[in-house]
């Protein structure tokens, strides 16, 4: 069962080929077979996730099934699940059980989504290869020596190595997207406002959306329908009706205009992994699409953007731990300062201190406008670069990444360098665009993914995109051999 | 350098983080190297640019100011490092 897309479980369990129960049980199965090579889960909740599958195959005898109903899904540990360990990847959330459930959560849960346990992830979402995980590293189910990518790493690596259909994950500055690419499966970073961020805990907020990850564009549809939507706990969420995004999936691409950013095809991109993503988009040719030369002219400047306005915002939503209300506290504490600060520094990683400590820099006294407002400033103008290509363009196309998985410790050294890591992602999220990571060749017997951006809530287009290529392609259906595939 | 150890003590100060006295000339490091590609945003020309806080430049929600949640003191207490009374105990501020 484990080789099924969510779609062709959810018509095995309509069609009563097998219940709710014994797909989970065969999943749990797996887990205890296989995440040990690959670390993707920080907790699996077996007892509370046979429990939902019984309650999904009751639901469905009822008459009442959604068709996520029965479906068993993880949650990266961002999302807060109630009664249920939220670490964040962090020692400072290790104990962390959160009071309530995020409104994703919510969502899938009210479908009748079975929460199978909570995956991996770099520390607070800060990194690109989960190697900041308090929780040690995922690893790539194609090669384990290599990274899986992050922050979400343990929701893709999970979901390629076939141990859940789906996942959660979120994207601050590539999170879903390059992770997906890494490890060959298919992530969308919904625009900023579809999905609420009530219950998932804030790295950058202004940057921060959830989405889905699974192994084709038309799981994402299914899960994004379930997810996305007006919340009215999170201000930041867009009051736009959410479209029918499976019924949108099968248009043919005749007449589609694609823009390729000529920035995202220069100095920086590894050969191999060039050649893969412009066989890809001559596929997308082939189906009707014309190809567009677009430029976005600000796109040296993005990472720098980001890397201000994203530690900035940190620095502020971290500061709530403080090892009073929740959370890690620091031993014999002499005073509150040095229960702050001891606390601070026990419960935090180098990553998360070095952004903390970044950030509070561009936010001080006397730093502030040569900083943080000429960052904002900036990324007004990453904006109008992608406002002014889609005038003539439908959808944005290039590389996710700027090559395929690199090995474990291969940039854990260097912040910049691994900085670098997300330089064709991150100004999507600083112009809060949504983007679609589908895979689109192997280099080295490692997974590329190419990247689809489209115009603010115009995910139907991206999956429509995406879905037409999974259908032309087999590159998304194949396995890694740890999972039972030919990879 | 564009940062110097001094101000980076300062700042953690600020953001409420002891750093080990073996570690800040490597903290020091690290950061003045972040802060050194950032720099490069200083040659843009952004005059007459609004500042972007949002993507979507959405303004801030308002509702109507009205109780919608109860009491949950007990829940968020229970996961506290130290309560007592209902009350979150830390070290004392006043001798």
């Amino acid at each position: 069962m484990h080789e099924f897309t969510v779609a062709q479980l959810a018509e095995g369990l309509h069609e009563g080929r097998f219940t709710s129960e014994e797909l989970t049980r065969a999943l749990l199965e797996r887990v205890q077979a296989l995440d040990s090579r690959i670390n993707s889960f920080i907790t699996v909740d077996e007892d509370g996730a046979l429990a939902a599958a019984r309650a999904a195959d009751a639901r469905r005898a009822a008459g009442s099934a959604h068709t996520l109903t029965g479906i068993p899904i993880a949650h990266k540990d961002i999302f807060c699940t109630d009664g249920l360990r939220t670490s964040c990847g962090s020692r400072m959330l290790d104990n962390f059980v959160p009071p309530y459930d995020a409104t994703v959560v919510n969502k899938l849960h009210a479908a009748g989504a079975v929460t199978l346990g909570k995956t991996n992830m770099d520390e607070f979402a800060m990194g690109s290869s989960n190697e900041t995980s308090y929780y040690g590293p995922a690893r790539n189910p194609w090669n384990i020596e290599h990274v899986p990518g992050g922050s979400s790493g343990g929701s893709a690596a999970a979901v390629a190595a076939r141990l859940v259909p789906a996942a959660t994950g979120t994207d601050t500055g590539g999170s879903i997207r390059q992770p997906a690419a890494l490890c060959g499966i298919t992530g969308l970073k919904p625009t900023y406002g579809r999905v609420s961020r009530l219950g998932m805990i804030a790295f950058a907020s202004s940057l921060d959306q959830g989405g889905p990850m699974a192994r084709t564009a038309e799981d994402c549809a299914l899960l994004l329908g379930a997810m996305a939507g007006h919340d009215p706990l999170d201000s930041t969420s867009a009051k736009v009706p959410v479209p029918d995004y499976s019924a949108a999936l099968a248009a043919g691409l005749e007449g589609l205009r694609i823009g390729l950013p000529v920035e995202y095809f220069g100095e920086g991109l590894d050969g191999a992994t060039g050649t893969a993503v412009r066989a890809a988009l001559a596929e997308l040719e082939q189906l009707g699409a014309t190809l567009v030369d677009v430029s976005l002219p600000h796109t040296h400047l993005a990472i720098a953007t980001y890397y201000i306005i994203a530690p900035a915002e940190a620095s502020t939503n971290l500061s709530r731990y403080d090892g009073v209300r929740y959370g890690y506290r620091c031993d014999n504490p002499e005073d509150l300062m040095d229960l702050y600060t001891r606390t601070r520094e026990e419960g935090f990683g180098d990553e998360v201190k070095r952004r903390i400590l970044v950030g509070t820099y561009a936010l001080s006294a006397g730093y502030y406008d040569a900083y943080y407002r000429k960052a904002q400033q900036v990324r007004r103008l990453v904006q109008q670069d992608f406002t002014d290509a889609f005038e003539r363009v439908d959808v944005i196309a290039g590389p996710t990444t700027p090559g395929p998985a690199f090995a474990l410790g291969a940039k854990s050294d260097d912040p910049v360098a691994m900085y670098l890591e997300d330089i064709y992602t991150l100004a999507v999220n600083l112009a809060g665009l949504p983007g679609l990571s589908v895979p689109a060749g192997r280099v080295d017997g490692l997974p590329v993914g190419l990247q689809l951006v489209g115009r603010h809530f115009d995910e139907a287009r991206l999956l429509n995109v995406g879905h037409r290529f999974q259908q032309a392609t087999d590159w998304h259906t194949q396995a890694p051999a740890l999972a039972g595939g030919g990879g | 350098m564009t940062i110097e150890q001094d101000e980076i003590e300062k700042i953690a100060a600020l953001a409420r983080i002891r750093i080990d006295a073996g570690q800040i000339g490597e903290v020091t490091r690290r950061i003045d190297a972040i802060l050194a590609m950032v720099e490069q945003l200083q040659a843009a020309d952004t005059s007459g640019v609004e500042p972007m806080a949002n993507p979507l430049d959405a303004t801030q929600a308002l509702r109507p100011d009205e109780v919608t949640e109860g009491n949950q003191r007990d829940a968020f207490q229970a996961i506290a490092p130290a309560v007592e009374d209902g009350l979150y105990l830390v070290p004392r501020v006043i001798d």
